[in-house]
């Protein structure tokens, strides 16, 4: 009925226009990597690959992408144990501290990342893990974390936990009934928090620029240092990679939850 | 259950905990307890300036990003759910691209022979190229674009709760639409506004790479304060008192607002 009004006009030009705003650097990038100019021009001039044949044959790039993978397999191998232990264990207890530890698994989402990357970086610099695979992948477990914890006790709330007690009660100990019972039913929000963990590692960029080095260099940390000297159009196809895997990625995890919900 | 939580506990305590302690020692103490770090964060202009930029950067980019996101939200909330959920993708979209990779998208947008000034020059809007990127206007439009979505999403998660009956009372009592919407909507979703806005300030407190790449090097925000003092000058003592400041401003914030809102509404965990 005010399908027509002014003002309803004016609020659909808007929203079109900040969601153009939005999109338009994600969408951007594809076409300049597929560009054959050495210079950013749009329309590019021609197709080519050679952006990623210039990627896929740099040993600089290629080290620091199985770096990343690395780093990013390890971050979910190690933190979605982790997260759905803790996040199980807070949300079975009744004990009060569970509460303060809840809120301390949260703190990587809470402090400002430049300042755990500095703080990690003195730790790191005293303990010699400065420039090392461990302690990039200890990093990532630490930032991925609240994905897990979060998303696996948003699983946990739709879950029933007599289920378990029923396990419980017709013999199984604790640990089977929870592998038996609880973990099928949570599953697609464990894999959602893995794939968050995932991606949250191959993206971080802070973190690594303070404590990586030498061979160990995450994909992130080389386009960051690349950035800040010239632009150089071979970013432009790590980033529609990198991209292409996120909403892959995302996809996969939200299909995921979709078939839980 | 405690010992199923201690290895995640075990992991922040080690990564996050005692590195963010070891900065607050730092800061106090070097061969001896010290004010030193703080005195200089305090009357020296380089420091203070910094701080008052970001803070200043911080509220613009806050205002910009509630005056973009709140008509977004106020559209999903109010059309059918197919278009609703469309909307809400293409604002989570960017979310999860990298922020490098959203920096860069920046660069080659703005800069001198990029594609806006490309465009401008071709319907001869301008002669000579504008001067969007390294400088605080480029910085202010990339950070922005990166923390929109934490605008949107609580905004559209508090206005989903308004119940609609009271839009329509409003109407039926022969209010305008304008006047309903600021009389009765508005308010019901300042909730939202707060939560949006907190949480889009604090992360632009402590800001680090769209100001590191598109800033030019003028703009410098706390985090490059932080960096710079680390990489560049091993002031660890005074990079230390930065952040000690930093964070207990971003946690004063959380704080206050605590008072109005409850903080799981800030994080996005309803």
């Amino acid at each position: 009925m005010m399908r027509a009004s002014p003002a309803r006009i004016a609020l659909y030009v808007i929203s079109a226009l900040v969601l153009i705003y939005l999109i338009l650097p994600v969408l951007i990038i594809a076409p300049i990597s597929f560009s054959s100019a050495r210079f950013l021009t749009f329309p590019p001039p021609s197709f080519s690959l050679r952006w990623y044949q210039q990627y896929f044959s740099n040993p600089a790039w290629m080290q620091a992408t199985q770096v990343t993978l690395t780093v990013a397999l390890l971050t979910v191998v190690i933190a979605t144990p982790f997260g759905v232990a803790a996040a199980y264990a807070i949300s079975q207890s009744k004990l009060r501290i569970m509460r303060l530890i809840h809120m301390a698994l949260l703190l990587p989402l809470v402090v400002p990342i430049i300042i755990t990357a500095v703080g990690i970086f003195f730790v790191y610099a005293r303990i010699g893990l400065v420039a090392t695979m461990p302690g990039l992948v200890l990093a990532n477990v630490m930032l991925g974390l609240p994905y897990v914890v979060i998303s696996v006790l948003a699983g946990l709330q739709s879950f029933d936990p007599a289920q378990e007690m029923v396990a419980r009660s017709l013999g199984m100990n604790r640990l089977r009934s929870f592998f038996a019972v609880t973990l099928p039913q949570i599953k697609s929000s464990v894999v959602a928090g893995g794939i968050f963990a995932f991606i949250s590692a191959m993206d971080e960029t802070i973190v690594a620029l303070f404590i990586s080095g030498g061979q160990y260099q995450p994909l992130t940390k080389r386009m960051f240092t690349a950035l800040r000297d010239e632009i150089d159009p071979t970013i432009a196809a790590i980033s529609t990679l990198m991209t292409a895997a996120s909403f892959m990625l995302v996809l996969l995890a939200s299909a995921r939850q979709k078939r839980s919900g | 259950m405690l010992a199923l939580v201690s290895p995640a506990l075990l992991v922040i305590l080690a990564l996050i905990v005692l590195p963010v302690g070891w900065l607050a020692w730092q800061s106090i103490y070097h061969d001896g307890f010290t004010v030193e770090n703080y005195r200089r964060v305090f009357t020296e202009d380089v420091y203070w300036r910094s701080f008052a930029l970001t803070f200043e950067i911080s509220l613009a980019v806050t205002v910009i990003a509630l005056l973009l996101g709140y008509p977004v939200a106020y559209l999903a909330n109010s059309v059918p759910k197919g278009w609703s959920i469309l909307i809400l993708s293409l604002v989570v979209l960017p979310f999860w691209t990298s922020v490098l990779v959203r920096a860069y998208a920046w660069l080659v947008l703005l800069q001198r022979s990029g594609v806006i000034n490309q465009f401008l020059r071709y319907l001869d809007v301008i002669s000579e190229p504008l001067a969007l990127v390294h400088n605080t206007f480029g910085t202010v439009v990339a950070t922005v674009h990166i923390l929109l979505p934490f605008m949107v999403l609580p905004l559209y998660a508090t206005m989903q709760k308004i119940p609609n009956d009271l839009m329509q009372a409003g109407a039926s009592l022969g209010a305008s639409p304008s006047l309903t919407f600021f009389r009765v909507f508005l308010p019901l979703s300042l909730p939202g506004v707060l939560a949006g806005c907190t949480m889009v300030f604090v992360l632009c407190l402590g800001f680090y790479i769209t100001p590191e790449l598109l800033g030019g090097g003028r703009t410098v925000m706390v985090s490059m304060l932080v960096s710079r003092n680390v990489e560049l000058y091993n002031q660890f003592g005074a990079a230390s008192a930065v952040a000690v400041v930093l964070l207990l401003s971003v946690l004063a914030i959380f704080f206050v607002v605590s008072r109005f809102i409850s903080l799981d509404r800030v994080l996005g965990q309803k």
